[in-house]
């Protein structure tokens, strides 16, 4: 089988330590990942077992979900028992020999911020973590996807996994996206297009103008959403963006080493004519910003739209979950999105929590406040994008403006049981589910871009960033 | 794991259709970063009289005393459906349960059953009703045999009923394996990839952590 090949089969086959039957393949994993919520349980039952991590060096934990936010913050939690996941975690951690990047450390963050961050995930190779947005890292070319907490002690254990294998299609990104569209924009648009089943067992390589133009970040930001298509994973083909973005950090290789890698890297990419299980396309040049009206990421829409009628959702939604989404919402059909009042304003999350999607929500909050009666947060992605934005003054921005100011986490992109937004509270945010209750019991989460979010926040309605007048000094 | 080759014991109905992973082991009672202290909490919703409390329900099956000990549990279709927290098999074998048998079962489950060291027993819902029933006449003294020797299920009368499982899944029950030790069979043929994939890709062997990095993050 050495025909023309995709990207995936090209990571699948230096992987593949043992074919299984009905093709299940027995794949070596280069890195783990693990945080406090998921990650810890797995450590504590390979220790209870006896059994060692086997490679301690390759494997890296970060404390994201169960930590408080508030500046400030210690091992003690708003969550009840929160404080003990931090600190079994910890010891777990410690007690297995692995890199913990701890509440306190320049090194911690959301796992899918900091990994790319300290070059943890690197090109062709296999990365797994128990958290379902893992996807996220496809975008350096990797081959990285979320995984249960057996499978993660069966990663530790024996450094590989069994995975059946998945099909591949191919997303063609054609044209650019224009002016004042991100590619949070383009991710719902994805979702919206697909369907939120629609990649079910595959492997998705996005590939195409319109993503050879995004940055590595907005390339982290695309790949995120991949699992709320149910995609098996998501990659992009790296190039010269993605090598120039890893040159130099904390886990890159250096020297010889990094020469070595980067001959090896330059060959990921789908022969020209490899055959994809599937193929979609789509044109950037016509999406415009999208904000999700539903309680699914598929139940999208261009911001200058109306909630629309079941007619024009019935292929993919049943009229129940139609119904009980606009009912959830406090919808009806027809009524125009934007101009939709809200109480909360969230810009974090390992969708868009990165220096550059800080920079643009910034710019937009700059010489402005948030409306009378928003509750506005920004959670930076990492510590490091947290002391960068201090750098640059960005916290005064938000702060000025009248957003809360935050330790880096998750936060509330979900509710872990301790802080919410509050009952029936309409929340624009920058994160990638709106499932009922994910940001607290009887939330009503708004997803959209951060320059949505933060144009939002201002006017104290859901409000099209494009609209806004170019900074007032 | 332990391993699992001839069980005889006192059976439990519960043959109710979609027992679901919640009500096996309801989220409140999920507390902790661990697999274990969930035994209190298994079927919480129908085991104690109110939400959180523990005050036995006298209705409940597993609160009657002519099923104490009861290491086989009799259930219903489509047993172990919802949600694929795992939770629900290490509930069920922390509190002691070694066999499950109902006419069918949620898929994530079953295999989270073989796990954790959980037969589980697929029989036709006649053959579920006619154990039930004759189990019912007194419990601990018309016991219930799972072998996974001949794979074969036994009541206390009538022909020993055969059933299925995958070579793997009887195998890792049989040995009291896991899918770990299944895996670590082949070692030496992991350590022999890894160390040609060394030679081949050096720079993803990191040997000690090294954070000599950039200071700014763009
Ligand atoms: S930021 Fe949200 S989506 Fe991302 S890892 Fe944390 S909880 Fe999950």
């Amino acid at each position: 089988m050495s025909g023309p090949q995709t990207l995936f089969d090209r990571i699948w086959r230096t992987h593949l330590v043992r074919a299984l039957p009905e093709d299940v393949g027995l794949v070596l994993i280069d890195r783990v990942l693990l945080h406090e919520r998921t990650g810890g349980v797995a450590l504590k039952s390979l220790q209870a077992a006896g059994r060692p991590v086997m490679a301690p060096a390759q494997t890296f934990c970060t404390m994201d979900h169960v930590v408080d936010t508030f500046p400030g913050r210690t091992d003690k939690t708003v969550m009840p028992t929160g404080t003990s996941f931090i600190t079994q975690t910890r010891d777990a951690a410690r007690e297995a020999g692995i890199t913990l990047f701890d509440i306190g450390d320049e090194g911690q963050g959301i796992v899918h911020v900091i990994s790319p961050e300290h070059a943890l995930v690197l090109p062709g190779a296999t990365l797994v973590c128990p958290d379902s947005h893992t996807c996220t890292q496809g975008a350096m070319g990797a081959l990285a996807w979320g995984i249960g907490s057996t499978e993660a002690e069966h990663a530790l254990a024996t450094g590989t996994l069994r995975i059946a294998r998945p099909r591949t299609m191919r997303i063609t990104v054609a044209n650019r996206l224009a002016p004042g569209v991100t590619a949070k924009d383009l991710a719902l648009a994805v979702v919206a297009k697909i369907s939120a089943s629609g990649a079910r067992d595959h492997v998705v390589e996005y590939a195409g103008e319109g993503v050879e133009a995004l940055s590595v970040e907005e390339r982290l930001t695309l790949c995120n959403m991949a699992t709320e298509i149910a995609a098996f994973t998501a990659i992009v083909a790296p190039d010269d963006k993605v090598f120039e973005y890893l040159e130099g950090r904390a886990y890159a290789p250096k020297g010889e080493a990094w020469d070595l890698a980067l001959a090896e890297w330059r060959g990921l990419r789908s022969d020209p004519d490899a055959v994809f299980d599937r193929e979609v396309t789509i044109d950037a040049a016509e999406i415009s910003p999208m904000v999700t009206w539903g309680v699914s990421p598929q139940q999208g829409a261009p911001i200058g739209s109306a909630v629309p009628d079941y007619d024009a959702v019935a292929d993919r939604d049943s009229r129940e979950a139609y119904d009980r989404a606009l009912g959830y919402m406090d919808l009806t059909p027809g009524q125009p999105l934007e101009g939709l009042p809200i109480g909360a304003a969230f810009i974090g999350s390992c969708t868009n929590s990165r220096i550059s999607d800080l920079r643009r929500a910034a710019a937009l909050l700059k010489g402005r406040r948030v409306a009378a009666g928003v509750k506005a947060i920004c959670v930076p992605g990492s510590t490091r994008v947290k002391h960068q934005a201090e750098a640059e003054g960005l916290d005064r921005v938000f702060l000025d403006a009248g957003f809360e100011w935050r330790e880096s986490g998750c936060s509330m992109c979900f509710f872990a049981g301790g802080e919410s937004f509050g009952e029936r509270q309409r929340v624009v945010s920058s994160t990638n589910r709106n499932f009922e209750s994910r940001q607290g019991p009887q939330t009503r989460s708004h997803l959209a871009s951060p320059e949505t979010v933060a144009a939002s926040a201002i006017r104290g309605a859901i409000a099209d960033p494009r609209k806004l007048a170019p900074e007032p000094v | 794991m332990e391993p699992f080759s001839r069980l005889t014991s006192v059976a439990a109905p519960l043959v109710r259709a979609n027992v679901d992973t919640d009500a096996i082991i309801p989220s409140r009672e999920i507390r902790s970063v661990s697999k274990t202290g969930l035994a209190d909490g298994l079927f919480a919703g129908w085991r104690y009289t109110e939400i959180g409390g523990r005050t036995p329900d006298p209705a409940f099956v597993l609160n009657d005393p002519a099923y104490a000990g009861a290491q086989i549990l009799l259930g219903g279709e489509n047993f172990g459906c919802g949600s694929s927290r795992e939770h629900a098999a290490w509930a069920l074998a922390e509190y002691g349960f070694r066999a499950i048998v109902a006419p069918s079962f949620n898929p994530i489950f079953f295999n989270n059953c073989v796990r954790n060291g959980i037969v589980p027993v697929v029989l036709a819902a006649e053959r579920v009703a006619v154990l039930a029933a004759a189990v019912a006449e007194d419990p601990q003294g018309r016991r219930v045999t799972v072998s996974l020797e001949d794979m074969r299920i036994a009541g206390p009368d009538g022909e020993p009923t055969p059933f299925e499982l995958g070579d793997e899944q009887r195998e890792m029950l049989r040995h009291g394996l896991d899918a770990i030790d299944l895996t670590l069979r082949w070692r030496d043929e992991i350590a022999a990839f890894r160390q040609a994939d060394r030679s081949r890709r050096p720079w993803i062997y990191l040997t000690a952590p090294s954070p000599t990095s950039r200071s700014e993050v763009a």
